[in-house]
């Protein structure tokens, strides 16, 4: 028998809760709008909406005010990309987020993109 | 100025993304963070990858699941403007499947080591082939050789229009050098990168 500080798992065996459990088994987000630079804002909101897993909030709490990417809400939960794409899947599905496109669906001359961008480092 | 129409309020920025590549341990993840606002972060990805005849295992379905983990930095360049430059896992030789880095990026800098060249290789087949502008920038630790650019362009038999540099990871004008120049390089040659 182990003893009481004993644990029948360890790292090596890996997560007990596996992440797609936290999205009902779903690994594909709603829509596919999803790029790991797309930018994502809470919608302001008086309550809390209904039916949010805990995650959904702590990302509604992370992107309150100030937009985050995908990746960077991916890496601030510790979940793969993917996961934290069907979770974002849900809240866009909500209206409890905004988002901006990637600039791949940016309708703008990409010349001014780039001249903005070389601008911008060029500041730095 | 207004970049892309969006869903959203109006409020929201444009990510635009550069990628940094290059074999493991050379200061891709420094680059990133001589730049980046905020310390740089960590995301990874699942990937299920069909290999051929790079794993024999007797018999066995040859389809791995393998974690690919990257680095990445936020810049923000302008109220309507963020750049993430994201440095490509270096270990792992899976890294390239993961096409979604790739897509959309104004493009790559290919970090070398002149004392281990052939680890640039991978990056350098993937950004040609899948015609991402790119530059090679040598990063120069302490002790390394001295080579010619034109001794690193035939090593790496790099196409003429391929920008080389010389810099150093962990200075910020250095680092914007690289950036500057792999802009340059995109507005010149790959006026479409971004489709």
């Amino acid at each position: 028998m182990p003893g009481p500080e004993e644990s029948w798992w360890d790292v090596d065996a890996g997560p007990i809760v596996r992440p797609f459990a936290r999205t009902g088994g779903r690994t594909r987000p709603s829509r596919d709008e999803f790029n790991l630079i797309t930018l994502i804002i809470a919608v302001p909101t008086d309550g809390v909406p209904r039916g949010l897993e805990p995650e959904h909030l702590v990302i509604l709490r992370m992107c309150t005010g100030a937009p985050l990417s995908v990746a960077e809400i991916s890496a601030r939960l510790d979940l793969p990309v993917t996961v934290t794409k069907v979770l974002l899947g849900d809240l866009l599905d909500m209206g409890a987020v905004h988002t901006r496109a990637p600039i791949a669906l940016a309708e703008a001359p990409e010349i001014h993109l780039l001249q903005a961008v070389l601008d911008g480092i060029r500041k730095l | 100025m207004e970049f892309a129409s969006s869903d959203g309020p109006g409020a929201l920025p444009t990510g635009v993304k550069i990628l940094i590549a290059g074999g493991f341990g050379v200061g891709k993840t420094t680059m990133v963070g001589t730049v980046s606002e905020i310390a740089p972060l960590q995301t990874e990805e699942v990937i299920t990858a069909t290999s051929e005849g790079v794993d024999d295992l007797t018999g066995v379905a040859a389809k791995t699941t393998t974690t690919v983990a990257m680095d990445f930095g936020r810049v923000t360049l302008s109220a309507d403007l963020v750049l993430y430059l994201f440095g490509t896992p270096g270990q792992n030789r899976f890294w390239f499947m993961w096409d979604e880095l790739a897509l959309g990026a104004i493009g790559a800098v290919v970090l070398a080591d002149t004392r281990r060249l052939e680890d640039s290789f991978p990056a350098v087949d993937y950004f040609e082939h899948r015609g991402t502008s790119f530059v090679v920038a040598v990063n120069r630790f302490d002790g390394a050789w001295d080579y010619a650019p034109s001794d690193v362009r035939f090593a790496l038999d790099l196409a003429p229009d391929v920008p080389i540099l010389m810099c150093d990871a962990r200075s910020l004008e250095s680092t914007k050098n690289v950036l500057i120049a792999l802009l340059n390089h995109t507005m010149t040659t790959h006026p479409h990168a971004l489709h």
